[in-house]
């Protein structure tokens, strides 16, 4: 797996998420307060696209009647058919065990660093005094 | 750097060709203006349509997903999902080997309405347009004939109005009717429909202000879906112990959006209790399940999804391969995706069945 730099810190704001491609595969990177994730943009139930699903909380419930609404903004929710995953883990919220999203390594490196190589930003330009995006893939 | 990233694998699609059965176009009331009379359109605006639920502007149930559809299928232009031919092709229609697809559209047309006679005239005005907005633009979409279909008389003269047109595939009811579809209200359908030689497709869901389950009203959407196949097996039943194919030897239904899981044990339970209550309806000829067998078929979405894949197709056969037909159900949340939703399991003739070769024969399509 290569690092490829997908996107500037800038660009992807907490709470925001943002569709890239790398080597022609569609990823989608989130940003969770400051920490950012990549999964596969490819509900592996039937293949809907995960960046244009919303982001929602889990919501657990330990007996009727008693619910627990935490994580806001931490489950990605597929467009089509609903099935919801942990952007944190790619585990999907109805049989985590065996049922996951791809999710691939993010790192947040800073441009000075970055124009050394060996990664390579293919579509966009990078400056030392910025940080960017690198997806392992 | 924000990219289009879904391409079907293009060695299935160059083999492979799709006949659905269930497409949801949206049209809005001004859409049907045109084809309402002017008391009919001031009856709407006056008293808008009085469907049999509590709620006015929404569903008796939330759906999973704004109106029921998939959050992508908003087109970026505005408007409605499914209400953007442009859109819709680039979407679903072009995207996949579409060669037809059969237009259920659901609301606004009238049916299940309160006024039998609003309910008729929404029905014509939503054939009208059904071919003016889409089929003339796009011939692959195929209408279906909305009937005010809790009136038998109202609804075989709007199906003997459409008879003969091929641009028409089906007769469209919905399955909460305000009683079991077998009764003799409903028997002037029937008999239009065989007359005219077309399809009966019975949609799922409608609003009859019965409860959605036999027992009152349940709590959740996943109640209100799961629920469709024990209302299905009551009108399938209905059907057939009414007699109706009997009185209507040529009629074919098709069951959309029901699942189908329940249909064999359906036959085998009926098929129990007529050999013993003959006596009861001896107006049937044959074994119940042999009219399941001959008069129905079903449509795949939502199909059941088995623990274990080998069941979903003994399932299947029990159904009957030739009975069965792919629809895909855009623009709605549970959508099926042509190329991903069936068994990967199912061989190559079996699939293209399916896919398109049952739909081909039992509409008649070249």
């Amino acid at each position: 797996m290569a690092g490829h730099v997908v996107a500037s810190v800038d660009d992807i704001p907490p709470g925001t998420r943002k569709l890239v491609e790398v080597n022609g595969r569609a990823i989608v990177v989130f940003n969770l307060g400051g920490d950012f994730f990549a999964l596969n943009n490819r509900c592996p139930h039937r293949g809907g696209g995960l960046a244009d699903g919303i982001q929602t909380g889990l919501v657990v419930s330990k007996v009727p009647g008693d619910y627990c609404y935490s994580r806001l903004g931490e489950m990605v929710k597929c467009p089509w058919h609903g099935w919801e995953f942990d952007i944190r883990t790619g585990k999907s919220w109805c049989d985590p065990a065996r049922l996951r999203v791809r999710q691939y390594p993010v790192t947040v490196r800073p441009g000075a660093e970055l124009v050394e190589g060996p990664h390579v930003a293919e579509t966009f330009p990078v400056r030392v005094e910025n940080n960017y995006v690198v997806v392992e893939a | 750097m924000n990219i289009e990233l879904r391409e079907p694998d293009v060695r299935q699609t160059a083999r492979l060709k799709v006949i659905d059965v269930d497409l949801h176009p949206k049209s809005s009331v001004e859409d049907l203006k045109p084809y309402l009379s002017k008391r009919w359109w001031d009856h709407l605006q006056t008293f808008g349509a009085r469907t049999r639920q509590g709620f006015l502007k929404g569903f008796p149930y939330p759906k999973s997903q704004p109106l029921a559809s998939r959050r992508d299928s908003w087109p970026p232009g505005g408007g409605l999902p499914a209400s953007d031919l442009d859109f819709m092709r680039q979407q679903y229609l072009d995207l996949y080997p579409i060669e037809y697809a059969i237009m259920n559209p659901l609301s606004p047309t009238g049916q299940g309405d309160q006024n039998d006679e609003f309910s008729a005239a929404m029905a014509v005005a939503a054939n009208e347009f059904q071919l003016d907005g889409w089929n003339a633009r796009d011939p692959r979409l195929l209408a279906s004939v909305v009937v005010p279909y809790e009136d038998g008389e109202a609804s075989r003269a709007e199906i003997r109005r459409r008879a003969g047109d091929k641009r028409f595939a089906h007769v469209l009811l919905k399955s909460r009717t305000n009683e079991l579809l077998g009764k003799r209200r409903y028997w002037p359908i029937y008999e239009a429909a065989v007359e005219a030689g077309l399809p009966v497709g019975l949609h799922v869901f409608g609003t009859s202000g019965r409860p959605a389950s036999n027992t009152g009203w349940p709590s959740f959407y996943i109640e209100d879906m799961t629920e469709h196949a024990s209302c299905c097996q009551a009108q399938v039943a209905s059907l057939i112990l009414e007699g109706v194919f009997e009185r209507c030897p040529d009629l074919k239904v098709v069951m959309i959006e029901a699942g189908f899981a329940w249909m064999p044990p359906l036959g085998w339970r009926m098929d129990k209790h007529w050999k013993t209550l003959k006596a009861e309806v001896p107006h049937l000829k044959r074994a119940p399940s042999d009219y399941l067998r001959q008069h129905f078929w079903v449509s795949t979405q939502p199909m059941e999804e088995a623990e274990e894949p080998d069941h979903l197709m003994d399932t299947m056969t029990w159904v009957g391969w030739d009975h069965i037909m792919f629809a895909s159900d855009y623009p709605h949340w549970d959508f099926d995706d042509p190329l991903l939703a069936l068994p990967p399991s199912l061989a190559d003739k079996r699939r293209a069945m399916v896919l398109s070769e049952n739909a081909r024969a039992l509409y008649r399509l070249d």
